[in-house]
């Protein structure tokens, strides 16, 4: 367990990672209690159970890479700095969200934080961030050689649309420094992969297929992500080697959307997902174990995260509300 | 001034913009052409010839020679756009829009109000379009009716070399994404294009071909030809007609049709695409909504006809608007008492 490169992180490193993980935790366990309410209008998916992933992928990066999500974007975008207050208000369809009330949950993002957006339209990322990835290169590499990557989230629903397909080749074609992460929670809206991912393997098995070099690992284990995802990185960093892609084995503790009864599930699984495949467990268990961080250290940050999404839910309440006259602004920029 | 075709007005205009502006960049099918081949990079050099020699001037990281992914170029043109760059690509055949229509339609045009206005998509899509090649049902149409009908997206249709130039370095230039609707069939048309490397022309302001006081007609890419061929045959018989070219039909210039059916009270609208939910309708609607006191006459459209668009010269032939459609249209528009 010691000998992980994650678990040579510093105690600041560490607790960042952390408070990240429970930050999104205790923002989509807020959003699932506030929609029961009707308070919050539209479609919500919830990233609830995969926060590993997304953290453990987004600690590595810096401001000049990008990231596009998918519908389940609130985890990507948290990791990747979005302020949590700003996306709160958006998901409240405030005038002061982070995209005016305009997006709401499904495109939330913050260009300047190379959030490229959340995504209504399952497989429709994997392009995009292929063309930032070639933008990144046309940029070249900075002064330590290094490229600037982009990413592609995409769950096992997305790995069945030709647009993942397309991106994935145009990726190795170009040697575009595209990374696709595939995180397969195992459930594609109502489906299951074991059904819907028409392989014997799995989903990197099929990036593989296109000529990239592929990692998997557990996604309910930061250490994991972590040390997986740095491996990804400095390949891709490397100008010449082009693309690559990771599956990350990981679970959906809600449902596909708020309000999704559940039928598909078998009895006790949540209660089984949640005893042992919590991401958030497992890294307290691993911290405080090696004595890099104490209970009481990680119970202050559960502290603060929760005030931090209690004043983010405050702040929303009271925010602006856009007003009609806005419906028009923000089409185009001349027009 | 240089007199040159539209597809070397078209080509020299981006070649230009990529010696200006390192952020210029251009993708698609065979825009390069030869890659992986014993010929080599620029065997093809662009199937329409509109990105010769372009590979040799800038390199494979601006001259993107991609595999033939629809979806995947009009994605990546969308991101190489949110993350800085001016991309200009190439779906070789208008008619392909149906294979990438969600890059477009749910990405790119939504992109920057979805955000809040807080992203900019400095997209330029060409989409060489419309019929007269006898190249059947796919490969043939005329798209302007979906593209306008979109918000976000800008649409242009050059008429001449000229518009051609002028509309192509605008939408370069512009913040906004534009979808570039060059008409196959008029890449041969020459003309006289101005050398200044600076030379734009705005969008939504359509451009009077021709000028006269009896009847407007409006018309947009190769239709803009068929109208000045009519309105000059009318012209022998002392019938005077406004030709309109919309050169962009989102923005669309009201005012310029408004301002000229007040004149002349009979309106004749040319599109090439078929009759139902088109430029043609929304022009028709426009007119009787806001300049219904001055109609003289019942609106007039030359239209193709709700088909697919048909192979045999025969069939496209009859297909296709024409001069002498134009012209029979204006007549009986005039003949209405």
């Amino acid at each position: 367990m010691g000998e992980e490169a994650g678990m040579q992180l510093n105690r600041e490193a560490l607790t960042r990672a952390y408070r990240q993980m429970k930050l999104i935790r205790e923002f989509e366990e807020r959003l699932h209690e506030e929609i029961q309410t009707g308070e919050i209008a539209g479609f919500t998916h919830l990233y609830c159970g995969q926060e590993a992933v997304a953290v453990g992928v987004c600690e590595h990066l810096s401001e000049r890479d990008k990231i596009v999500s998918t519908h389940r974007g609130h985890g990507h975008c948290l990791a990747k700095g979005c302020d949590v207050t700003g996306m709160m208000k958006e998901i409240w369809g405030s005038q002061e969200g982070l995209c005016n009330g305009k997006g709401g949950s499904m495109h939330i993002a913050d260009i300047d934080k190379g959030m490229l957006g959340a995504n209504g339209i399952v497989g429709a990322g994997a392009p995009i961030a292929v063309g930032a990835a070639l933008s990144n290169k046309i940029d070249g590499p900075d002064e330590n050689g290094k490229l600037a990557v982009s990413i592609a989230f995409s769950g096992d629903g997305a790995c069945n649309q030709g647009t993942t397909f397309e991106a994935m080749n145009l990726a190795v074609v170009t040697k575009a420094p595209a990374i696709f992460v595939f995180e397969n929670n195992h459930y594609s809206e109502h489906t299951g992969d074991a059904y819907a991912v028409g392989t014997a393997q799995d989903i990197a098995s099929r990036a593989e297929a296109f000529g990239m070099k592929v990692w998997r690992a557990d996604g309910t284990d930061f250490f994991s992500v972590y040390d997986t995802f740095g491996e990804v990185l400095e390949f891709v960093r490397t100008p010449g080697n082009g693309p690559a892609a990771v599956e990350f084995d990981t679970e959906r503790f809600f449902g596909h959307f708020e309000g999704d009864p559940q039928r598909y599930r078998g009895e006790g699984e949540l209660d089984r997902l949640r005893a042992t495949r919590d991401c958030l467990r497992k890294f307290r268990e691993k911290v405080t174990g090696a004595k890099l961080l104490t209970d009481a250290d990680l119970d202050a940050v559960d502290t603060d995260a929760l005030g931090t999404i209690e004043q983010a839910v405050a702040d929303s309440r009271a925010a602006a509300r856009p007003q009609p006259e806005n419906v028009l602004e923000n089409v185009y920029i001349s027009y | 001034m240089a007199k040159m075709m539209y597809r070397d007005a078209i080509r020299g205009t981006i070649f230009q913009e990529m010696q200006r502006d390192p952020r210029v960049v251009v993708l698609g099918e065979d825009v390069v052409g030869g890659m992986g081949t014993a010929g080599g990079p620029e065997a093809i050099g662009g199937i329409w010839s509109t990105s010769t020699g372009f590979y040799e001037a800038f390199g494979p990281d601006r001259v993107i020679d991609t595999p033939i992914s629809e979806s995947a170029i009009m994605g990546a043109a969308g991101g190489l756009a949110l993350a800085g760059k001016r991309p200009v690509a190439e779906i070789m055949f208008a008619d392909f829009i149906g294979v990438c229509m969600d890059q477009l339609w749910n990405q790119i045009a939504k992109f920057r109000y979805m955000f809040g206005g807080k992203s900019v998509c400095p997209a330029v899509i060409r989409m060489p379009c419309g019929a007269g090649y006898n190249a059947a049902a796919q490969h043939s149409q005329m798209i302007s009716q979906f593209v306008t009908s979109m918000p976000g997206l800008k649409v242009v249709m050059p008429a001449t070399p000229a518009d051609a130039c002028g509309l192509l370095r605008q939408a370069i230039r512009d913040d906004d994404p534009v979808v570039f609707l060059e008409h196959k069939f008029l890449y041969a048309m020459t003309g006289e294009v101005p050398d200044d490397p600076d030379f734009v022309i705005p969008f939504g302001h359509a451009r009077l071909a021709r000028a006269g006081e009896d009847v407007t007609i409006v018309a947009s890419g190769m239709m803009v030809g068929y109208a000045e061929t009519a309105a000059d045959d009318l012209a022998q018989d002392g019938v005077g007609c406004d030709v309109i070219d919309l050169r962009t039909t989102s923005p669309l210039d009201e005012e310029a049709i408004l301002d000229s059916v007040e004149v002349t009270g009979r309106l004749v609208i040319v599109d090439e695409a078929p009759p139902r939910c088109s430029l043609a309708t929304d022009i028709a609607a426009l007119v009787a909504n806001k300049a219904f006191a001055s109609l003289k006459a019942p609106i007039e459209m030359v239209t193709a006809p709700h088909t697919p668009v048909p192979f045999a010269r025969e069939l496209e032939g009859a297909y296709l608007p024409s001069p002498a459609k134009v012209a029979a249209a204006v007549r009986k528009t005039l003949a209405y008492r």
